[in-house]
């Protein structure tokens, strides 16, 4: 009960939600308990609350996007906000140039959320300067894609019943991701052991500096891991040039049982979507219910998200402004 | 007007003899005719009373990015000359990066006819290759032979070394000065800052100090064969300062510059992606910073430049990655770098010979001295004088300055370029 209490009373200390960097435990905390009330709203047959009513979310997309930009619409949607959604495939918008006219433009229809994915790191933070309303980082770039590390986060402790003093390993193409940037932080902010594995070509040593543990052997890093996060390989951009052939990559840094069976006996498995199945990961393993959060993954991605908007919009729920 | 200038009170500061005490120097007809502690002027001078603040040869830099022709909205050449006289500049020295690339004589004199309307020197500095692709010789040998004394591709590297061997021979036939800028392309062509720890955490694509320290090493090589003068327009970190070290040591005709931003700056000015920060090459780490700061204290490094390259807002009010690379310098160049004197790293003189004499023996211009036959080029200042620095008060028409609102100790009291004053507070 004091902790239903304690959600209620929360008060989010940022405007937005650029990252995870920056970010304190009991921020993380908050919004995670939330979001556990929200898992069972979403498990109801009536699924709606009418907390956002009359407040409006747009959801701006300069890269593709399906999953998360669902996910944010349904989140928006069951809380009773009134949804807008307006991507660009190609459009004259995903040129960097307009962004701040967009921006500006979106401002003056009065949104009260804005959320916002960009191929461009620090693009989020840009456009947040301009407008008045609250904006949610949906990813920038290589930088932060905050609310898929706090969706990993929620998963792991509903499974694990804790964060902190696990040993959670991410396996992948860290280089270029912004999930792994957003999960280093928070998982190291919630105090849990993090390792990172992959290609000296796409696991750089300083990763050390963000606070993990650099593995090039995944057999050694997965050694006595509670967690394992694979990553999506961008095998197009990637074969050739950072690593010889898909085949190769399979071999050495897949996930299949072989290698899963130095982890610890209870290990679970995540991944974020959506998986190239014989490439980072064997389709057996991504299947086995009993060791894949993947679809659950999915389920709390809502919630989390639910929690988020929340978050972003109570003071201004509660004063008026 | 009177036809003699006498500048009494004066604490003269001239780095190529080791002057630095209070005196007199006179002007006549734009040159030096005298200096000293009590010199006889006619009864019809002109006299200006310094009272006891520093006159020093007018500042000289080797890398201005200019918008003429074809941008003018982002610059013009006489507020270029006017946001250099601000900054104590008499002399810049243009590079080739403009809409119409600087590649022939015709645009040569182009620039020069321009440059007629500004108050400061322009010295062209047109490209070593066509279209500054890297690809074909521009006509070096006819634009020496006119009299442009050095060539570079701005901030292109000549990365072709098979070419570069060719170009090395071909200039030292016409003893050009070859100005290169070092970044192996593959290696810096996707980033967009310094690579390591830092770049990793803003999820942004780096550039690694490797890229220029390979294209220094390969020149220095190419170098071994000929007798060419070669100038690195700007290293910035501690390999390349290594490298650079060891040529002269073994007594070859190289030298090196930095732009300002790179030892008063390092890597972690970028912050919350602040785009005014983005140069070519990119903010260093602290401890490279550090390097350069000791390579200039050792005469390693022989030149520093502003590194003034106006951007308009449009192309810096984007994401990081996208934005244009560029700062503007002119007018904070000797503010910053006086923190090196201030700081007790160099002596005034020491640290005046980077921006006057070093330059002016480098590219071969009869400027950057105080003698009597030299041009009457001056940069009186207060070396302490406090101020904030503030882009709003700023004469250039673009501000971006990665030093906005940083304190610094030094102002520009007058500039004057061959005995007029062209600037004073």
């Amino acid at each position: 009960m004091s902790e239903a209490d304690n959600t209620a009373d929360f008060i989010f200390p940022h405007q937005h939600l650029l990252g995870i960097e920056g970010l304190k435990e009991q921020d993380i905390n908050h919004i995670l308990d939330l979001a556990d009330q929200y898992v069972e709203q979403n498990r109801r047959t009536n699924k709606k609350t009418n907390i956002l009513t009359g407040l409006t979310q747009i959801n701006l997309f300069f890269e593709n996007s399906t999953r998360t930009r669902m996910s944010f619409e349904l989140a928006g949607k069951r809380l009773g906000a009134d949804v807008i959604n307006m991507s660009s495939s190609g459009s004259s918008i995903t040129k960097g140039e307009t962004l701040l006219d967009t921006a500006s433009t979106l401002n003056a229809m009065q949104p009260d959320l804005l959320v916002v994915r960009h191929g461009s790191s620090g693009a989020v933070m840009l456009l947040s300067r301009k407008v008045n309303c609250a904006v949610l980082n949906a990813g920038d770039g290589q930088h932060e894609h905050p609310t898929q590390a706090l969706l990993d986060a929620l998963t792991i402790r509903r499974r694990k019943g804790k964060i902190a003093r696990l040993t959670i390993a991410i396996c992948g193409d860290i280089l270029h991701s912004r999930v792994a940037r957003s999960n280093i932080h928070l998982l190291n902010i919630m105090g849990a052991r993090v390792r990172v594995i992959g290609p000296a070509t796409l696991v750089p040593e300083n990763l050390k500096e963000l606070g993990a543990e650099v593995f090039h052997d995944m057999k050694e890093g997965l050694k006595g891991c509670d967690v394992v996060m694979m990553l999506r390989l961008q095998t197009e951009r990637m074969a050739g040039g950072y690593f010889p052939t898909i085949s190769e990559y399979f071999t050495l840094y897949g996930l299949d049982y072989n290698k899963l069976s130095v982890a610890k006996p209870d290990a679970m498995i995540m991944h974020p979507g959506p998986m190239n199945r014989g490439v980072e990961i064997d389709a057996e393993v991504a299947d086995d219910l009993t060791r894949s959060a993947i679809k659950e993954q999915v389920e709390m991605g809502v919630a989390v998200r639910m929690a988020c908007l929340d978050i972003l919009t109570r003071k201004k729920r509660r004063t008026g402004k | 007007m009177s036809a003699y200038t006498l500048y009494k009170n004066a604490r003269l500061l001239d780095p190529e003899s080791g002057l630095d005490r209070v005196g007199q120097i006179m002007a006549h007809k734009g040159e030096i005719t005298a200096l000293g502690k009590e010199i006889t002027a006619p009864s019809n001078a002109t006299v200006i009373d310094c009272h006891g603040k520093c006159l020093c040869p007018g500042l000289i830099d080797m890398r201005v990015f200019v918008g003429i022709p074809g941008a003018d909205y982002k610059d013009t050449i006489e507020n270029t000359g006017d946001a250099a006289a601000a900054g104590g500049i008499t002399t810049v020295c243009v590079q080739p990066v403009t809409d119409q690339i600087m590649d022939d004589m015709a645009r040569v004199e182009f620039l020069e006819n321009r440059a007629k309307k500004a108050k400061v020197n322009f010295i062209p500095f047109p490209a070593i290759t066509k279209r500054l692709e890297g690809k074909e010789m521009a006509e070096i040998g006819l634009m020496s032979k006119a009299g442009v004394k050095a060539f570079t591709d701005g901030n292109k590297s000549i990365a072709n070394p098979a070419l570069m061997s060719r170009i090395l021979k071909y200039a030292a036939m016409f003893d050009a000065l070859i100005i290169q800028h070092l970044a192996v392309p593959e290696l810096s062509e996707n980033g967009v800052m310094n690579a390591g720890a830092l770049a990793i955490r803003l999820g942004l694509p780096g550039i690694p100090t490797a890229a220029e320290t390979i294209m220094l090493e390969r020149d220095i090589r190419l170098l071994k064969s000929v007798s060419t003068r070669y100038h690195a327009a700007q290293i910035t970190c501690q390999d390349s300062i290594e490298v650079m070290k060891t040529a002269k040591k073994n007594k070859m005709n190289v030298t090196a510059g930095v732009a300002v931003a790179h030892f008063a700056l390092n890597e972690y000015a970028i912050e919350e992606y602040r785009t005014f920060t983005k140069i070519s090459p990119p903010l260093r780490s602290e401890e490279d910073r550090v390097a350069v700061v000791n390579a200039l204290k050792d005469g390693t490094i022989d030149v520093i430049v502003s590194g003034h390259d106006p951007e308009d807002p449009e192309s810096k009010r984007v994401p990081y990655e996208l934005a244009e690379a560029g700062v503007v310098g002119l007018e904070t160049m000797l503010p910053v770098a006086l923190e090196l004197y201030h700081n007790g790293f160099m002596s005034l003189l020491d640290l005046l010979a980077k921006m006057t004499s070093n330059p002016a023996r480098i590219i071969g211009l009869k400027a950057g001295q105080l003698k009597a036959g030299y041009p009457a080029d001056f940069c009186i200042f207060d070396p302490d004088t406090p101020q904030r620095i503030d882009p709003e008060t700023m004469v250039s028409l673009t501000k971006n300055t990665p030093f906005d609102g940083r304190p610094v100790q030094g102002r520009i009291l007058k500039t004057i370029v061959a005995g007029e004053i062209i600037f004073e507070v």
